[in-house]
């Protein structure tokens, strides 16, 4: 370490003025591996296996493996859109009521039209279609992300309960697709995961390596410099805001085919704190313009794990809710005097 | 007497102060200066109790100063007024001033008139009355008014030490006149005043010592009647500096920028030309437009009439994008608040507006961009340990210089820059000034709002003077001179018209 501060101390003397980029300190920053947020996550991961593996080496079985998987995969759908969401600046509160919408939609049209794919489709549509309301609502309505789908939580909810009459709708459980979907398995890898894998691996890409991605995050950076430097800040939040819907469209499938038909309410209620607790657990700053899907997908693996590993050790279940809780504050806590920042006021 | 013994503080390894030692004595101006990130915040931030040294000491009047702690800080009588004024926003200049000051009132009501009253008499006794009206709002405010409240406010009881960091750089000549009478008013109470800046000639008119850091560590003191501009910047930049201002080139005749009797709500009737290759400097005071008219060509504040044409196209104006598509450029003039993403690093900043070039298929190529923003980022001498670092670490002047680099890389047909050298040190100065020569000898317009007379004589071909909204008349290079500038920039206040 003494070594390295040295390096750079010369590094920094040698070239005053200029961008030392090629400098031994510059080399080292880009080798050492950053103790972030991710590093945290890991390490906590790494105890909790170890302790709950201890106890009950079942819990490494397949069989096992595989239900944690699959218990995180429709909320862990939500959680990577809500970090792109959370990333411009915005909280989307609805998502779990677009999923019950969606997955009624689904199961609905399904029956009605008699084959999945229309089913399908028209969920996808219908979660477009309230992401875009959300999104116009908040841009040209003026309303603060989370009023505007607090709002649209309700009405959403309430749509859904109206078209199936509050009860669950249709029957997909026979058809060969919706079975995939739940049960199906490619490469011994369960449908449902790698629906899950594929759209955050999709979120990962837009975020990671495209303009779209720079450009999302530089208006939850600074929206006002983000719109001076060209960014098209209406479209992208509406975007944002429609991809968000459409995502929660397929945590609507995934929903109907895992439970067998439409679930207006029951089979999606308290996800969106879910997708929040997963995405801050992972590292996103409220105010946006910070997070990563690693850092989500890696939350939402904890938590699984803690749920799952609780259950196996038969630690009831609210008691669970309580070591989720302890779980989110002991991370945001240890975040945010990473940052460094000063213990004063309202923290930013 | 503050006694500075000592002080080391390095940030995540980096210095940025090295094993710092110096006195200011009551009564003393003493000048701080250094090139950007040379380390002149990070020490009166350690005086103003913000951040705590690595190692050494302060002592103020043979006590001890505990570090660390604003509170104690004030207590001790020690007052920093910082680079980047804190301004509420919705609150008045009134409750701005005397705010973590609740003695004014009775107990513990609060009693407006009597705070906007005391706000009046205090703005009087220093001065700045005229220049700032108590009861305006916070976010009503230019920089350079933010600016004045921020002294005001620190200046509630006479303090000990007053630490000034950069106080002239969003000021215009009247209000920095006020300041030095002011400043020079503390000192002969006794005061001991640190004074940071960049402008060479306010320090030789106000200071009586000058203290030079070099990359955080003390290079030399000399008292500023035995010294002489030369041999200060050479302390600061290691090196001769000959020639601020290069315009070796000669415009092109084809108009590249065009307004037409441009109005918005602040500006009206604007009609001017830039041609390619050709430097225009828009002078005039705080509150005269050129700001607004600069916002208003970027598409950032809508037109009520007029238009704007780029190589004798009209353009339509709805947003800065169109602007941008158009090849307009701008910097704008408050860099925290409307240019910068402060979490993210300088190359992420830097090519924010040329993401769409740098991407293939919507991939940003990342070898492509990393080249460009490095090129760039050099050939402006930004000092930054590698360009991943985030901005927000990055000092003030090298900040600026990153807003510039993004529009450097965008390589617009006209470029806008609103006080491009505001916080910025000599040396980068200079670089600026020839990274402009040369982006107009490349054939690029270039319009520079500035305030700092000399730049804008120095830099510009010609020379748009504006107040109140409108252009009170036009200088060539040949013509200007400081008088002539100032006689149209206050125009109707020589004519007495208005
Ligand atoms: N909070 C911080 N975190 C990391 N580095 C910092 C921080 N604050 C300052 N630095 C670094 O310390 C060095 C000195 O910065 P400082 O702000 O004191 O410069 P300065 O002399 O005031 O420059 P300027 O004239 O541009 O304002 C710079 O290299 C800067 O990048
Ligand atoms: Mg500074």
């Amino acid at each position: 370490m003494t070594q390295t501060q040295n390096d750079q101390r010369l590094d920094h003397a040698a070239e005053p003025g200029a961008v030392s980029t090629n400098g031994a300190a510059a080399r080292f920053a880009r080798l050492r591996v950053p103790f972030n947020q991710n590093t945290s996550l890991l390490i906590a991961l790494a105890v909790l296996v170890t302790i709950i593996g201890v106890q009950a080496p079942e819990f490494f079985g397949s069989a096992n493996l595989r239900t944690i998987g699959t218990t995180i995969a429709i909320a862990g759908v939500l959680a990577v859109a809500q970090t792109i969401v959370i990333i411009i600046g915005g909280l989307d509160i609805s998502v779990g009521s677009i999923t019950g919408l969606t997955s009624v939609t689904c199961a609905m049209v399904f029956t009605s039209a008699g084959g999945p794919f229309p089913g399908l489709l028209s969920a996808l549509a219908a979660g477009l279609a309230c992401g875009l309301v959300n999104g116009l609502i908040i841009v040209y309505g003026r309303v603060n992300p989370v009023i505007a789908t607090l709002a649209t939580l309700a009405a959403y909810k309430g749509i859904a309960q109206l078209i199936s009459d509050g009860r669950a709708q249709g029957y997909v459980g026979a058809d060969p697709i919706f079975i995939f979907i739940a049960r199906g398995s490619i490469a011994g890898i369960p449908t449902l995961i790698w629906v899950f894998a594929l759209i955050a691996v999709a979120a990962h890409v837009l975020l990671k390596y495209t303009d779209i991605g720079r450009n999302l995050y530089a208006i939850g950076g600074n929206d006002k410099a983000a719109r001076l430097a060209g960014v098209n800040l209406n479209r992208y939040i509406i975007a944002a805001y429609c991809l968000t819907g459409a995502v929660a469209g397929f945590a609507g499938i995934l929903l109907t085919a895992k439970t067998g038909s439409g679930q207006p309410v029951s089979g999606s209620e308290g996800l969106e704190l879910y997708s929040i607790t997963a995405a801050a657990l992972g590292g996103c700053a409220m105010q946006g313009g910070r997070g990563t899907i690693p850092g989500t997908v890696l939350a939402l693996v904890l938590l699984g794990v803690l749920e799952n590993g609780l259950n196996i050790l038969g630690v009831n279940s609210f008691w669970q809710n309580v070591a989720k809780g302890t779980l989110l504050v002991a991370a945001v806590v240890i975040q945010q005097r990473r940052s460094g920042e000063r213990r004063i006021g309202l923290p930013r | 007497m503050l006694r500075l013994r000592g002080l080391s503080k390095s940030f995540a390894g980096l210095p940025a102060l090295r094993d710092v030692s110096i006195d200011c004595n009551p009564g003393e101006v003493l000048a701080l200066m250094g090139e950007n990130g040379a380390g002149k915040s990070t020490l009166l931030k350690i005086l103003a109790g913000e951040h705590v040294p690595d190692s050494g000491t302060v002592e103020l009047d043979n006590e001890p100063l505990p570090l660390g702690s604003p509170t104690k800080a004030r207590r001790a009588g020690i007052r920093i007024i910082s680079q980047e004024p804190e301004i509420i926003r919705d609150v008045s200049v009134a409750e701005n001033i005397f705010v973590g000051n609740v003695s004014t009132g009775g107990g513990r009501r609060f009693d407006r008139k009597r705070l906007t009253a005391a706000a009046h008499e205090h703005l009087r006794r220093l001065g700045l009355d005229g220049l700032l009206q108590p009861e305006a709002r916070g976010q009503d405010l230019s920089p350079a008014q933010r600016q004045l409240v921020e002294i005001a406010r620190a200046l509630v009881d006479t303090p000990k030490v007053l630490a000034l960091d950069e106080p002239t750089s969003s000021l215009t000549d009247r209000e920095a006149d006020a300041l030095f009478t002011l400043v020079r008013q503390l000192r002969d109470s006794g005061v001991a005043v640190i004074y940071v800046s960049h402008r060479m000639a306010e320090i030789f008119q106000l200071a009586d010592r000058i203290a030079v850091l070099r990359d955080g560590a003390l290079v030399g003191e000399r008292s500023t009647a035995a010294t002489a501009e030369h041999e200060v910047v050479r302390l600061m930049v290691g090196r001769d500096l000959s020639g601020m201002f290069v315009r070796e080139h000669a415009a092109d005749e084809r108009v590249v920028l065009t307004l037409e009797d441009v109005t918005t709500d602040d500006v009206s009737g604007i009609s001017l030309q830039v041609r390619a290759g050709e430097v225009v400097g828009l002078a005039g005071l705080v509150g005269a437009g050129r700001s607004e008219l600069a916002r208003a060509v970027f598409g950032d504040v809508p037109l009520r009439a007029g238009r704007v044409l780029v190589d004798g196209q009209p353009i339509e104006l709805r947003s800065p994008r169109d602007a941008i598509n158009a090849g307009i450029g701008l910097a704008p003039e408050e860099r925290k608040a409307d240019a910068l993403l402060l979490e993210r690093s300088v190359r992420d900043n830097a090519s924010l507006a040329v993401l769409d070039r740098l991407s293939r298929f919507r991939f940003v190529r990342r070898g492509a961009e990393r080249e460009l923003v490095e090129g760039l980022a050099t050939r402006l001498r930004v000092r930054t340990p590698s360009i991943e670092h985030e901005v927000r670490k990055l000092s003030g002047g090298n900040q600026q210089k990153t807003v510039l680099v993004r529009w450097l890389a965008r390589k617009p047909k006209v470029l806008i820059l609103d006080e491009p050298t505001r916080g910025v040190d000599v040396g980068a100065k200079a670089e600026i000034y020839a990274t402009i020569d040369a982006l107009a000898a490349e054939g690029v317009a270039v319009l520079v709002v500035s305030s700092e007379l000399p730049e804008v004589l120095g830099l510009s071909d010609r020379i748009v003077v504006m107040q109140n909204g409108r252009i009170t008349g036009e200088l060539t290079r040949g013509e200007a001179t400081e008088e002539r500038v100032l006689a149209l920039a206050m125009a109707d206040h020589l004519t007495g018209a208005s």
